[in-house]
C-alpha cells in the first residue's frame, strides 16, 4: 500500500510550491505533482516586478506583506532569487494619464502603499535615466524585482529540504474522490491525499472540473523582451499610469521590457507567438520614458501565461462542497503577491486562522455549484 | 505592409535559387538577407570595393549568381535583420526586419527559410581568446575581406573547411603551422569511396591536399586542440591525439606557437525559423542536430512553410542550390502557377541531382557529426557558454541540482542567455546534458524566440511621437 500523503499539492509554481514549503514545515507530509520543471511557467517567465503601482486595490496589503517576503527571501525559502529592493516610479505623459495617475496613486495610498505624487522634475532626480517629458509620477519606496527565473531552483532545494515528496514531469491526468481523500491519476500511477491544493495558474479551470467545479479562467499572453547586457542605464522599477509599463535594469545590466502587451497562445499550446507590432509599441513606450535604452539591442523576446477570474481577484480558498480540497491562483501581479496568499494558503489548510482573509472562490460559481452543501 | 507571393530569408545558394526559380515561374518574390550581397558563406562576395587579388571558382560563381539575381525581377533588401517571424491568423506568413532604411515589414502565403548553418566549436581551455576564430570566421576574413587572421595560423576541427581554410591561407601568403583534423586517416579511406562520387571536388580537396603538403605543413589526422595558451592573445596551440571514442588518448600534448588558430568542429543547422514557429523537429546526429521534418521539396509541417539548405538539413552548398531551386518551384506551384506534370518535369532534373549528391553530402557530414567522446572530455573548468560565463562544471552541477531539459538548464545557469541565445553554445551544451539524461530527444530543444539575431531597439522602433503608440486599455484597479 503506497502512503497517502497530508496534502497532496497539484501545480508547481510559486502559490503550489509556497504552500506545499509551509504545509511540510508545519508538519505535514506533502506530495507536490508537476507537469514539467518547477517554476517554468508564468512563475519563472513572468517580468519578476515586486511593485505596488500595478498592484490591484484590494491586493495592496497582500503585497506588501509579500514584498517583505520576496526581499527576506533567504531567511525564509533558504535561497536568493536575485531581489533587489528600489524606488519604483509610475509616470503620466499626458494630461489624461495624469488624471488617471493622481486617481490610482490616491486609492493606493489610501490601501497603504507609500506612494507619493511628484513632479517629472522631482522623478528625474530619482532616476537620472528618465526622459525629461513625464508631467507627474507616482513614487513608491517599496518597489523591486527578481530574477523570476532562479524560482525554480530556490523552491527544489527548499522543498527537498522541507521533505515534500517532489514529482515534477508527472502531469496529473484526473483527480477522484474516494475514502474521504483523494486519488490522482498519473501515467506512472495514482498518488493519494487526504486533502488537495489544486494550484495549476492558468489551468485550475481545467483541474477544478475534476472535482465537477466550474470556474471561467481567462488567459492572458503576456509578452516580454529582454536585452544584453548593457551599461548602467537606470536604477529604478519604471512604469506608467495604465499599468502597460514595466521596466528594469538587472544588476548583470539586462533590461527587462514588460506590461502586458498581449501575445499569442492559449492554455493548450502556451505562449507560442508574439505580435511584432506590439513589441514594437511596447519598446517605444519603453524607450520614450528612458531615452537611453535605445543604444541597446534586443536579445530575446518571450510570451508567458497569465491567469484571471471575471473580477479579476484571486481564487484563494476552499472549493465549496468538497471538504480538503483547495485552490490557489489567478493572483493579479501573482508573483509579487503569491508568497503571501500561498501561505496563508496553508495556514488555512494547517487548521490555523490565516491572519489576513482569502479570496474564497464561492463569488465566482455559478448558482448549482455555490455552497452547495456538501453530502456527509 | 509589402504584400508578395513569397518571402525568401536568407540569400545563400538555396535562399537565391529558391528565389530566383519561384520568381521565374511568376511569383512575386521578397529576398531577405543581413549581409550586403547574395551567396551566403561559401560563394560569399568581397566587400565593395575590395578587389580580391585572385579571384577563385567560388568567387566567380557567387558573381554569376548574383548576377542572376540582378537580372532577374526578385525584389531584394540586403544588410537587413531579419527580427521576427510570425504565421498570420487569416494564413501566410509576416517577417519583420531592420533596414538601413528603417523597419520592413513583409507578409506573403509563403516563405522559404534559408538561413544556413552555425559553427560548431567544442570549448577547450583558450578557446575564448582573441585570436582564436571560427574556420566560417576564417572564410569570411579571407573571402569577403582579403585578410589573414594571423602570421603563423593553427587550423584545426573536422570536415572539408579545414584543408579549404589551409590552402587558401597558404595561397593568401600565410603560413600554416599544422592543420589538425579529428578525422583518423581511416575515415578519410572510408569516406574516399563516397568522396569519388563527386570527382571535381574531390580533385579540388586534393590540391588543396597538395598545397598543404607542398610547404610541407604537418597535418595531424586523429588529433584536437587541448588546449589555447596565451596571456591576452593566442600564443601557442597544445594538440593531442585522439582515443577512438573522441575523447583524448593518454599521450601528451604537442606545441605549436600560433598568433592564430581557426577552428571549427562541424556545423549545426540554423533551423530557428522552424523552431519559431513550433514546426515538428527531429534530432540527427548526421545532419548535425535539430532538423526540421521536410518532404523532398523543403516543405516543412507548417502549411507554406519551407526550409532549404544547410539550415534544414546539412548536405553543404552544392545540394543547397537544388533543394533551393525544388523549393521555389514547389512554392510556385502550391500557389497554383503549374499543374503537376509541369511541376514533375520542371522538378526531375533537380531531383535527380540530389540523389546523385546524396552519398558525397553524407560521407562530409559523417566526417563532421559531433562526437560524444569530445564532450565528454571537455573539462569542468572549461567555459563553454562564452556569453554568460558558463562552463562545465556548471552545467552538470545544474544536472545535479535537478535540471533535467536545456530551457530548465537555462533557467539554472544562464547558459545560452547572452547575446548568442544558444546559436554558438546550445548544441554543445545539450550534449552535455544528454550525457546525464540519456539522450538528445530527452534533453530536448531551446525554444525558438525572436529576435532572429540581436537588434537595436533603435532600428525597430522607427519614428514615432507619444501620441502613436497604441496603447492598450488600462487594467483594472
Amino acid at each position: 500500500m503506497t502512503e497517502t500523503y497530508d496534502l497532496g499539492v497539484i501545480g508547481g509554481g510559486v502559490h503550489g510550491c509556497t504552500a506545499a514549503l509551509f504545509a511540510a514545515r508545519g508538519g505535514m507530509r506533502v506530495a507536490l505533482l508537476e507537469r514539467g520543471p518547477l517554476c517554468r511557467e508564468a512563475s519563472g517567465v513572468n517580468a519578476g516586478t515586486l511593485t505596488l503601482q500595478m498592484t490591484r486595490l484590494a491586493l495592496i496589503p497582500y503585497a506588501m506583506r509579500a514584498h517583505a517576503m520576496w526581499a527576506a527571501a533567504p531567511t525564509w525559502l533558504g535561497h536568493d532569487v536575485g531581489v533587489v529592493v528600489c524606488d519604483g516610479l509610475s509616470l503620466a505623459f499626458t494630461d489624461a494619464e495624469a488624471e488617471l495617475l493622481r486617481f490610482r496613486a490616491t486609492k493606493r495610498r489610501e490601501a497603504g502603499a507609500p506612494i507619493a505624487l511628484i513632479s517629472g522634475r522631482e522623478a528625474m532626480a530619482v532616476e537620472p535615466g528618465l526622459t525629461d517629458r513625464a508631467l507627474l509620477a507616482g513614487h513608491c519606496k517599496v518597489d523591486g524585482f527578481a530574477n523570476a527565473y532562479l524560482t525554480g531552483l530556490a523552491y527544489r532545494r527548499a522543498l527537498l529540504k522541507a521533505g515534500v515528496a517532489l514529482h515534477e514531469n508527472r502531469a496529473v491526468t484526473g483527480l477522484e474522490r474516494e475514502d474521504g481523500g483523494f486519488t490522482a491519476r498519473t501515467a506512472t500511477g495514482p498518488v493519494r491525499f487526504r486533502r488537495v491544493l489544486i494550484a495549476g495558474g492558468v489551468w485550475i479551470e481545467r483541474m477544478l472540473r475534476w472535482l465537477g467545479v466550474e470556474l471561467p479562467i481567462k488567459v492572458l499572453v503576456n509578452q516580454l523582451v529582454v536585452t544584453e547586457r548593457v551599461r548602467p542605464v537606470m536604477r529604478t522599477v519604471v512604469g506608467i499610469a495604465n499599468g502597460l509599463l514595466s521596466l528594469k535594469q538587472y544588476p548583470h545590466g539586462t533590461v527587462v521590457v514588460g506590461g502586458g502587451w498581449q501575445g499569442e497562445g492559449d492554455r493548450e499550446r502556451g505562449g507560442v507567438a508574439l505580435r511584432p507590432e506590439r513589441m514594437v509599441g511596447n519598446l517605444r513606450l519603453a524607450c520614450h520614458a528612458i531615452p537611453d535604452l535605445r543604444g541597446a539591442r534586443m536579445a530575446r523576446a518571450w510570451a508567458g501565461l497569465e491567469a484571471e477570474t471575471a473580477d479579476a481577484l484571486p481564487a484563494a480558498g476552499p472549493v465549496p462542497g468538497i471538504p480538503g480540497a483547495f485552490v490557489c491562483g489567478s493572483v493579479h501581479s501573482g508573483y509579487t503577491s503569491g508568497p503571501y496568499i500561498a501561505r496563508l494558503m496553508a495556514d488555512r489548510i494547517l487548521g490555523r486562522e490565516p491572519e489576513m482573509p482569502l479570496f474564497p472562490i464561492d463569488r465566482l460559481l455559478a448558482p448549482r455549484h455555490a455552497g452547495t452543501p456538501e453530502a456527509a | 505592409m509589402r504584400q508578395a507571393d513569397l518571402i525568401v530569408l536568407g540569400a545563400g545558394p538555396a535562399g537565391t535559387e529558391a528565389a530566383l526559380a519561384a520568381s521565374a515561374a511568376g511569383l512575386d518574390v521578397v529576398l531577405v538577407e543581413e549581409a550586403q550581397a547574395a551567396g551566403g558563406q561559401v560563394w560569399r562576395a568581397p566587400y565593395p570595393g575590395l578587389a580580391l587579388p585572385k579571384p577563385d571558382e567560388d568567387a566567380t560563381a557567387g558573381a554569376a549568381l548574383r548576377d542572376r539575381l540582378v537580372a532577374s525581377r526578385v525584389e531584394t533588401h540586403f544588410n537587413a535583420r531579419a527580427w521576427s517571424v510570425n504565421t498570420l491568423p487569416e494564413g501566410g506568413f509576416r517577417l519583420d526586419a531592420a533596414t538601413e532604411s528603417g523597419p520592413l515589414s513583409l507578409a506573403a502565403p509563403r516563405l522559404v527559410a534559408a538561413t544556413g548553418a552555425v559553427e560548431r566549436v567544442i570549448p577547450f581551455p583558450g578557446w575564448t581568446l582573441p585570436g582564436v576564430v571560427g574556420l566560417a570566421a576564417a572564410t569570411v576574413m579571407l573571402k569577403a575581406q582579403a585578410v589573414l587572421p594571423g602570421q603563423r595560423v593553427v587550423v584545426a576541427g573536422c570536415g572539408p573547411l579545414l584543408a579549404a581554410v589551409a590552402a587558401k591561407i597558404l595561397a593568401s601568403g600565410g603560413e600554416v603551422v599544422a592543420v589538425v583534423d579529428r578525422a583518423s586517416r581511416a575515415e578519410w579511406l572510408a569516406a574516399t569511396r563516397h568522396l569519388a562520387t563527386r570527382p571535381r571536388l574531390l580533385a579540388r580537396g586534393l590540391g588543396w591536399a597538395l598545397r598543404i603538403a607542398g610547404r610541407r605543413v604537418p597535418v595531424l589526422f586523429g588529433h584536437a586542440i587541448h588546449a589555447a595558451e596565451g596571456q591576452d592573445v593566442l600564443e601557442a596551440v597544445q594538440v593531442a591525439p585522439l582515443a577512438t571514442d573522441g575523447s583524448f588518448a593518454a599521450a601528451p600534448p604537442r606545441r605549436f606557437m600560433a598568433d592564430a588558430l581557426c577552428v571549427g568542429d562541424g556545423l549545426v543547422p540554423g533551423a530557428e525559423i522552424p523552431r519559431l514557429l513550433r514546426a515538428p523537429m527531429r534530432f540527427d546526429r548526421t545532419l548535425g542536430g535539430w532538423v526540421p521534418q521536410v518532404d523532398a521539396e523543403g516543405r516543412t509541417s507548417i502549411p507554406g512553410l519551407f526550409a532549404v539548405g544547410d539550415g534544414a538539413l546539412l548536405r553543404g552548398q552544392a545540394p543547397a542550390v537544388h533543394a533551393g531551386r525544388l523549393a521555389g518551384l514547389a512554392a510556385a506551384h502550391d500557389a497554383g502557377r503549374s499543374d503537376a506534370a509541369a511541376f514533375a518535369q520542371a522538378s526531375a532534373a533537380d531531383h535527380a541531382a540530389l540523389a546523385t549528391l546524396a552519398p558525397f553530402a553524407a560521407a562530409v557530414s559523417r566526417l563532421m557529426a559531433l562526437r560524444p567522446g569530445a564532450v565528454r572530455a571537455i573539462a569542468p573548468t572549461t567555459v563553454v557558454c562564452r556569453c554568460e560565463d558558463v562552463t562545465r562544471g556548471m552545467i552538470d552541477a545544474a544536472f545535479e541540482d535537478g535540471a533535467r531539459e536545456v530551457n530548465q538548464l537555462k533557467h539554472f545557469t544562464r547558459c545560452g542567455m547572452g547575446p548568442c541565445q544558444g546559436r554558438s553554445c546550445g548544441d554543445v551544451a545539450a550534449e552535455i546534458l544528454a550525457a546525464r539524461v540519456g539522450s538528445r530527444e530527452a534533453a530536448g530543444c531551446w525554444t525558438g524566440r525572436p529576435p532572429l539575431r540581436p537588434v537595436p531597439l533603435a532600428d525597430l522602433l522607427g519614428e514615432f511621437d507619444y501620441a502613436d503608440i497604441p496603447i492598450p486599455a488600462p487594467a483594472p484597479l
